[in-house]
């Protein structure tokens, strides 16, 4: 069945398990000895979002709070050099019921001191204030959200399809999430509510491109009467390629937009569906298929309903 | 016949289209600044109009369009910073009675106004606003409504002479009288179970006394939270009113919070001041002389100090209304409006104690936070609310009182400043805020510059990637693209009252790459079908039919997705979902029927030789 012009996928699906372990490894001891950088959504704090009419230079306004009693401060840019965002942990010598209006505060004195400071006219954009009780809250609510998704695509998938293919996809989907996890880990990026929407959109994403793949499998096994399980995932393969790929960069293209003209608020997401669908094509193609051979996926798992199968071969 | 739709879809398919696009249309024309001016009892007169408009030429401040009825006035700005210049010279002009409110006035036609198309709302981070979230205290709402209870039960006993050995609260949920007998309780037990439908009995024996448990039941306790949590609603609804905001929302967002979205305030100090009011009261009486010093705490009232009694004859959630008036010999008075329980638990209580005083507590709940190591030995934050008392009325009561009574001999100042206390005070629960968002109006206006520019740039790329590709298939799937947005537009501005936040906008772009998908896929197995030597309207008919279940499974596993992500999610997460749920629906009809319909017109009910899609790679026929 394998003509010359199809690539042989499935031949490396040794080496792409093997370096998906790494991968995975990888980012676990990732997330244990670095955790993400949890951004104001998730742990709590005030930040303050001030514009420049000039570029601003990070050390000197780290500098002047430091010397007017804010140590705590944490400045960052966002979006250009013109703008910046200052981090400021919560007063614990604050009630909580003030630390709100204590926030507000805080932004406009910050805003005057820097103004005072600088040539440059200051514009202040706006502020945040998150108690330590919702931050936390936040991690809870998104981790079960993303267990209670992953559920419901397993028991859909072992409805439509079967309940190895249900193995797969929820294995890719994890494959995807955890490593995306670990790049935000390693490389530090920030993890707010944003990346969170994100990441819930590259199960979405990836799902997709997983389902588009196993819809191609259970045709084949159907239709075609020789040809092992391998060489079956493989003509699948390749005949879903160039969808997988043209549909992977139409999303990029759309993405990358995003991050080069969204504007800072949108940029994390852009990053972390970015990397998702980098990962999510990859693992459409060498995770999802990979579990099903090794589960022994046979053509009878497939045959089952006789409703179904006489609905697609009627079809033209 | 072969790829030939009857003319009733097409017919439809061009009705969808013409509703998608007449119903985007009003988004394309941009809101002026305005201010809505109205009083804040009466109806505007004759001679407001020219006092604002001397008002505003004087702060020489652009206006146009105004607008007046008997309710109102509506100016309009050239810009946002007229808008807020004009507010202030208005407000100054007009005096403290008058509410000027910041608005934005529609310039959508007439006709498009007529058959109902509107625009979609702007989230808060696409025009400027504050957000709060804020907390309501509910294990302080169940502890209130059972310390009422329990003074209830005390003044039962007393009435019915059934002797107890004492009254303990245990719990927010749970309280416990005590019995020297058998017989007592049982009698007891008969005189209550009546009056307090709301508690479960439970007999008990202890250390020789016979206890009597009362308990709230869960649903009880559920009741009661879902009650505080409309109050405080209220409550915020009614304080929002005075900030001056057009379209302020105060929504329910899970068992015991409220968010408050203030679309356009550009001073977030004003607003938390008048949101955190958080005051309730308490109406006690002053013990009796020689009283056990058990039974009451001492206060300090204008510098004398005065033992209340521990016993709430009334919480302030029954008072319905304080108002500050002048009585018969016109000496200030705050006058007070009790509910009918309120009115019949304050008659009981007073009806034989005429001529002892009455005390007024104000409580204001503050939070502090407090750090404890729970089980795993982790150190954990937590709020902890503590109640800050203060005795605000100290007044003889000279007969007894029902459900209207006033409070006299205040001075003015203090008859003035006490009603909208104790109006405060009627508030069923304690708030904080527990997450706070200032989004200045620049700052709204970059975002949804720069989104717009995403999405038109996206959309762009992607146009002119599927042209190059697919040729005229391409331009198909373009047309079905760019109907798509329109239809998610369209759904999001009259349908699904849906409001447009940041992340609903990287929604719809990522829908935009993702809907294309549907096509490719169609596309691609058209191309697999002319490969495999299949003629042109059969490798159509082929390609939309082979396609069409791959598509449902994974746009319906991506809209479940979206649908968990929308029911656990809250703000941008909602957004988000909301609007990838839209373009999940509308990307089906429109890369699906919509571009078939293109596609049939082009190429169905001829003979075709070739088709315009690209370049394909011709295959050996497949065995």
């Amino acid at each position: 069945m394998l003509t010359e012009k199809e690539f042989d996928f499935m031949g490396y699906r040794k080496i792409a398990g093997v370096v998906s372990i790494i991968l995975i490894i990888v980012s676990i001891i990732s997330l244990a000895v670095n955790s993400l950088e949890f951004g104001l959504d998730f742990t709590s704090g005030t930040s303050v979002r001030l514009s420049y009419s000039d570029s601003v230079v990070v050390e000197e306004v780290n500098q002047t709070l430091r010397d007017n009693g804010y140590e705590d401060a944490v400045v960052v840019t966002f979006g250009s050099d013109r703008e910046i965002r200052v981090l400021l942990p919560v007063d614990e010598s604050i009630e909580v019921g003030d630390q709100a209006a204590q926030a507000v505060i805080v932004g406009e004195s910050i805003a005057e001191l820097l103004q005072n400071s600088s040539g440059s006219q200051i514009t202040l954009l706006g502020s945040d204030y998150v108690s330590a009780k919702v931050g936390g809250e936040l991690v809870e609510s998104g981790g079960i959200g993303m267990l209670v998704a992953l559920a419901i695509i397993m028991v859909y998938i072992a409805m439509r399809f079967q309940f190895k293919f249900s193995v797969g996809a929820v294995v890719a989907l994890a494959h995807d999430l955890i490593i995306t996890l670990g790049i935000f880990s390693l490389f530090r990026i920030e993890f707010n509510l944003n990346t969170l929407a994100a990441l819930l959109a590259i199960i979405g994403y990836s799902l997709n491109d997983t389902i588009v793949v196993s819809d191609r499998i259970r045709e084949n096994f159907r239709r075609m009467r020789k040809g092992t399980p391998i060489e079956m995932v493989n003509t699948s393969l390749n005949q879903t390629l160039s969808r997988t790929l043209i549909t992977s960069l139409t999303t990029l293209l759309v993405l990358f937009s995003i991050l080069l003209i969204g504007g800072e608020s949108t940029q994390g997401f852009a990053v972390a569906l970015i990397i998702g669908v980098v990962i999510g094509t990859y693992s459409s193609i060498y995770i999802a298929s990979n579990v099903i051979l090794y589960m022994n996926v046979t053509r009878e798992d497939l045959m089952l309903p006789v409703k179904e199968g006489s609905e697609l071969d009627d079809i033209p | 016949m072969l790829n030939k739709y009857p003319a009733w879809k097409n017919i439809l398919i061009l009705l969808v289209v013409i509703w998608g696009f007449m119903y985007s249309l009003p988004n394309l024309y941009p809101d002026d600044p305005a201010l809505q001016i109205s009083h804040e009892l009466t109806e505007l007169s004759q001679g407001d109009l020219p006092t604002i408009m001397s008002a505003l030429e004087a702060a020489e401040v652009q206006f146009f369009g105004e607008e007046v009825d008997s309710e109102s006035i509506l100016i309009r700005l050239n810009n946002l910073d007229d808008q807020l210049r004009a507010k202030t010279a208005i407000e100054e002009a007009l005096g403290d009675s008058y509410i000027v409110a910041l608005n934005l006035a529609p310039t959508t036609p007439g006709w498009l106004q007529a058959i109902g198309a509107g625009k979609m709302n702007l989230g808060l981070d696409l025009q400027g606003g504050v957000h709060f979230l804020m907390e309501v205290d509910m294990d302080a709402a169940l502890t209130r409504r059972m310390e009422d209870n329990l003074s209830n039960v005390r003044t039962i006993l007393r009435e019915q002479r059934i002797r107890s050995r004492g009254l303990n609260l245990i719990s927010n949920s749970h309280l416990e009288v005590r019995f020297a007998d058998a017989d007592d309780r049982s009698q007891a037990r008969s005189e209550l179970v009546d009056v307090f439908p709301e508690l479960q009995f439970q007999n008990r024996e202890a250390q020789g006394v016979f206890i009597l448990d009362m308990r709230m039941t869960p649903a009880t306790a559920l009741q009661i939270q879902n009650d505080t949590l409309q109050a405080n609603r209220t409550t915020l609804l009614n304080r929002v009113d005075t900030l001056g905001v057009s379209e302020p929302t105060v929504q329910q967002q899970g068992s015991d919070r409220i968010v408050v979205e203030l679309p356009g305030m550009q001073d977030p100090a004003q607003a938390i001041r008048i949101l955190q009011r958080i005051a309730t009261l308490e109406f006690h009486l002053e013990a009796e002389l020689g009283a056990s010093s058990l039974t009451y705490e001492t206060y300090e009232y204008e510098g004398i100090p005065v033992n209340v009694d521990n016993d709430v004859i009334l919480q302030g959630d029954r008072v319905s209304n304080a108002v500050y008036s002048l009585d018969q010999n016109s000496q200030p008075q705050v006058l007070l409006s009790l509910d009918a329980q309120g009115g019949n638990q304050m008659n009981r209580a007073t009806r034989d104690n005429v001529n002892r005083r009455m005390d007024v507590l104000l409580i204001e709940t503050k939070s502090r936070t407090v750090t404890s190591v729970n089980e795993d030995g982790e150190e954990v934050e937590e709020i902890e609310f503590y109640e800050d008392k203060e005795l605000i009325t100290h007044a003889t009561i000279l007969q007894p009182l029902g459900r209207q009574f006033s409070i006299t001999g205040l001075t003015p100042r203090e008859a003035s400043d006490l009603a909208p206390l104790i109006r405060s005070g009627s508030l069923a629960a304690p708030m904080t805020i527990v997450e706070q968002s200032v989004i200045g109006p620049s700052m709204g206006q970059e975002n949804l510059d720069q989104g717009l520019l995403g999405v038109q740039v996206a959309a762009g790329l992607v146009v002119i990637f599927m042209f190059f590709y697919y040729r005229t298939f391409g331009m198909a799937a373009n047309a079905a693209l760019i109907m798509n947005i329109l239809m998610i537009v369209a759904v999001m501005s009259s349908i699904i009252p849906a409001t447009l936040t940041l992340p609903g906008i990287v929604g719809i772009v990522l829908t935009v790459g993702m809907a294309v998908d549907a096509n490719v896929l169609i596309f691609t197995r058209i191309r697999e079908e002319l490969g495999n030597g299949a003629p042109p309207q059969q490798a159509i008919d082929a390609g939309y039919n082979r396609a069409f279940t791959t598509i449902l499974d994974a746009n319906l596993t991506t809209f479940l997705v979206a649908a968990v992500l929308y029911t656990i999610g809250t703000g941008p997460v909602r957004g988000f979902a909301i609007t990838l749920m839209i373009g999940i629906i509308t990307s089906m009809f429109t890369a699906i029927v919509g571009t078939r319909a293109i596609v049939n017109l082009i190429y169905g009910g001829k003979s075709v030789k070739t088709l315009s899609i690209g370049n394909f790679r011709k295959k050996a026929k497949a065995a």
